[in-house]
């Protein structure tokens, strides 16, 4: 038996990218090459910037995304399931393991739907229970689980406040008894304290019910104080993938450095020393040749800026993977 | 000395139609020329209604309390109803910018073309003379190809330089007061933290008076010289940055503090304010925070004490908890 349960291998997503019907239709290569495991019961973080690629690489691992080359394996316990070969049928069977939690839960939830029938509802459309009785009793102990009153089972959504609506979305991915959850941005729209609450909740259901989870976030303290390992995105490439402490005590690649540097800390005499970036994110339509990092990167050499180096992980320490800049750059 | 602004005893009502909801309460303020005062809160804390008063932007079913008054050049800026008047506080004396720059842009007029019309208004500028300045201004904000800025679109630039442009529209007519609501919330953290420098450079280069609104301490921390704490429209709390941050007295403040995840203190456990924020319908009577507060004693949940901050340090001042519950 594998320890990880998700393995990703070489993987590229890309979609055609239109601007108008007379344009020309353009790749967009959302996900580059990426190569991952993800370790039975660990809490894996994945940062970067908006538009790096985290939410195509979460869909893409949950049979979301048409995967373009490469390929994504999830490893239960009697079988795998092959994301790029699977099956309608077996995809079913996948949907119980794997679920999303949603971003936005006001976008998510139905507004006509009682909190009961939000919760109930992947346990109907994936014909998991066969008795109304049944569905009703795993709905209550889900949500008994997720700390929502059961009194509120009958109310409508509308009715709560942004952390219960957070929990009613967690209760409604965890109630097929998944083993795997992606939670994209899943406490990005709440206030500290709502996140605080939701983060530790997270926690505790991942112990409870043995859980491992890809947790997608662009805020690095929330990373670093909830995730045990963490990947590093920047346009579709990871370039700095470690252990949770040790990324954020020794980082390596210029992109995390300056990624760490610029979060404001709220000790007002430790005035930030962001490290300024360049510009922007290139487009992902037009990325740069080479390293994608080295048109804002402080440390690219000459040679680095040359069109023909190549990107790849290389493992500089026990588990501590970076893009291998040193080779291209000398950094 | 003067105060550049003063918000004394502030009240803002709604009506709305499940009721009249109290958005602030006795808020009073003060900020003098080249400061920047954070305010700080949860959603709904009533930091947004109160940068609006002072610019009078909230809409037609906001009451404000008679004896309320926002001073700027010593006048009330809460009497005026002129459009003269008016146009001191909106875009003249006073600019403010927002968390979504698409709220300053007109989507169908051209950058350079909004910046212009905005001199002409507040500054008499000539057209020739309010298009150098505006060139200049898109310059001073770090924007590459200004000349070419100038005649785009909002829509057409990159979220990072939307924000440039819209603070370059707010300071070209060189106001006193900046008001700026949540301006780098929505931004990934390197471009916060360009945008953050730019801001600091700006505020110093023009001597101006700035409120920085954000639910984020550790914005907060790096643009603040002061700060005031705001939970359900009352302050709770106020001083100078580095006082309140190290030592926050107000269980609100600690309650702030102890939820955020701090990446220099990867041990310390994340604890959430017990309970949730009510809703403004069901203001709590009394100390406005008591039915979270992990002190609130008998008396303090009774409902006739009184709110109202006390100075408990040289410029520290605080809410009078210690008072009503006897436990700060
Ligand atoms: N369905 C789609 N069609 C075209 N482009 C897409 C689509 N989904 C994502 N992209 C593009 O792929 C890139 C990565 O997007 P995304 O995975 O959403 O990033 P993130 O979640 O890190 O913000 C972006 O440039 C985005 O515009
Ligand atoms: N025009 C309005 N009508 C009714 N209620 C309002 C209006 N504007 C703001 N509020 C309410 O006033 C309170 C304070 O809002 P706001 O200042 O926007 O909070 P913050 O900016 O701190 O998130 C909230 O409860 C909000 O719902
Ligand atoms: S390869 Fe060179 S340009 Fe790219 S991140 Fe490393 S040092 Fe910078
Ligand atoms: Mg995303
Ligand atoms: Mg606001």
């Amino acid at each position: 038996m594998s320890e990880n349960i998700v393995s990703v291998n070489n993987l590229s997503v890309s979609f055609d990218y239109q601007e108008n019907f007379l344009s020309k239709k353009q790749k967009i290569k959302a996900v580059n090459n990426i190569n991952i495991k993800i370790k039975k019961g660990s809490f894996f973080g994945l940062v970067g910037e908006s538009g790096s690629g985290k939410t195509t690489l979460g869909r893409a691992i949950l049979g979301a995304n048409k995967i373009s080359t490469g390929n994504v394996i999830f490893h239960d316990e009697e079988r795998d399931f092959d994301l790029t070969t699977i099956t309608p049928k077996e995809k079913k069977e996948y949907r119980k393991k794997a679920q999303l939690i949603f971003q936005d839960p006001y976008a998510a939830l139905s507004p006509r739907m009682t909190v009961r029938d939000i919760i109930a509802e992947p346990l109907e459309v994936m014909k998991i229970t066969e008795s109304r009785e049944e569905t009703d009793a795993r709905v209550r102990d889900i949500a008994s689980k997720c700390r929502l009153n059961l009194e509120h089972l009958r109310r409508f959504p509308h009715a709560f406040s942004g952390g219960q609506r957070q929990r009613i979305s967690i209760a409604r991915a965890l109630v097929s008894n998944p083993k795997f959850i992606v939670a994209d941005e899943s406490v990005a729209a709440l206030d500290v304290s709502i996140q605080a609450d939701i983060l530790n909740l997270l926690k505790q259901l991942q112990h409870e019910l043995n859980l491992t989870y890809l947790f997608i976030s662009h805020d690095l303290s929330v990373v670093a104080h909830v995730c045990d390992i963490v990947a590093v995105m920047y346009l579709g490439h990871i370039v700095e993938m470690a252990p949770s402490r040790e990324l954020f005590k020794n980082p390596r690649h210029p992109y995390t450095k300056a990624l760490l540097s610029s979060i404001p800390s709220i000790d007002p005499e430790n005035k930030s020393k962001a490290i300024e970036l360049k510009g922007e994110i290139p487009s992902a339509m037009n990325p740069p040749s080479g390293c994608v990092f080295r048109t804002r990167c402080p440390h690219a050499s000459q040679e680095g800026k040359e069109a023909d180096i190549k990107m790849g992980l290389v493992e500089v320490e026990p588990g501590h993977w970076v893009d291998n800049c040193g080779v291209n750059c000398g950094a | 000395m003067k105060h550049l602004l003063e918000i004394n005893n502030l009240d803002v009502k709604f009506d709305t139609d499940e009721g009249r909801i109290t958005a602030i309460e006795n808020v009073s303020l003060t900020l003098d020329q080249g400061k920047v005062l954070g305010i700080v809160g949860e959603s709904g804390s009533g930091k947004s209604v109160t940068a609006k008063s002072i610019m009078q932007l909230n809409p037609g079913n906001t009451i404000y309390n008679d004896n309320a008054e926002i001073i700027i050049d010593d006048e009330n800026v809460l009497k005026f109803t002129s459009k003269n008047d008016l146009k001191k506080i909106r875009g003249g004396k006073v600019s403010m910018i927002f968390q979504e720059p698409m709220a300053s842009f007109a989507p169908a007029i051209k950058i350079g073309n909004q910046m212009v019309e905005q001199l002409m208004i507040h500054k008499s500028q000539d057209k020739k003379e309010a298009k150098n300045i505006s060139i200049d201004m898109l310059n001073r904000v770090g924007i590459a190809d200004a000349e070419k800025r100038f005649n785009q679109y909002a829509f057409e630039l990159s979220g990072g330089m939307r924000q440039r442009a819209m603070i370059a529209m707010a300071l070209s007519t060189m106001p006193k007061l900046l008001l700026a609501d949540e301006p780098t919330t929505a931004l990934d953290v390197t471009i916060q933290a360009q945008v953050i420098n730019l801001m600091k450079d700006i505020i110093k280069e023009f001597n101006m008076g700035v409120i920085f609104i954000t639910h984020d301490l550790g914005v907060i921390a790096q643009v603040a010289d002061d700060v005031a704490v705001m939970y359900l429209g009352s302050v709770v709390e106020q001083g100078p940055v580095n006082e309140i941050l190290k030592n926050p007295m107000h269980p609100y403040t600690r309650g702030l503090i102890n939820a955020l995840p701090d990446i220099n203190n990867l041990d310390a456990p994340l604890t959430p304010i017990p309970g949730n924020i009510p809703s403004p319908l069901d203001r709590p009577s009394g100390c406005v925070f008591r039915t979270r507060c992990p002190h609130a004693s008998q008396e303090g949940k009774e409902a006739d004490i009184k709110m109202g901050l006390v100075e408990v340090k040289p410029g520290h001042w605080l809410d009078n908890c210690g008072i009503n519950c006897g436990k700060v």
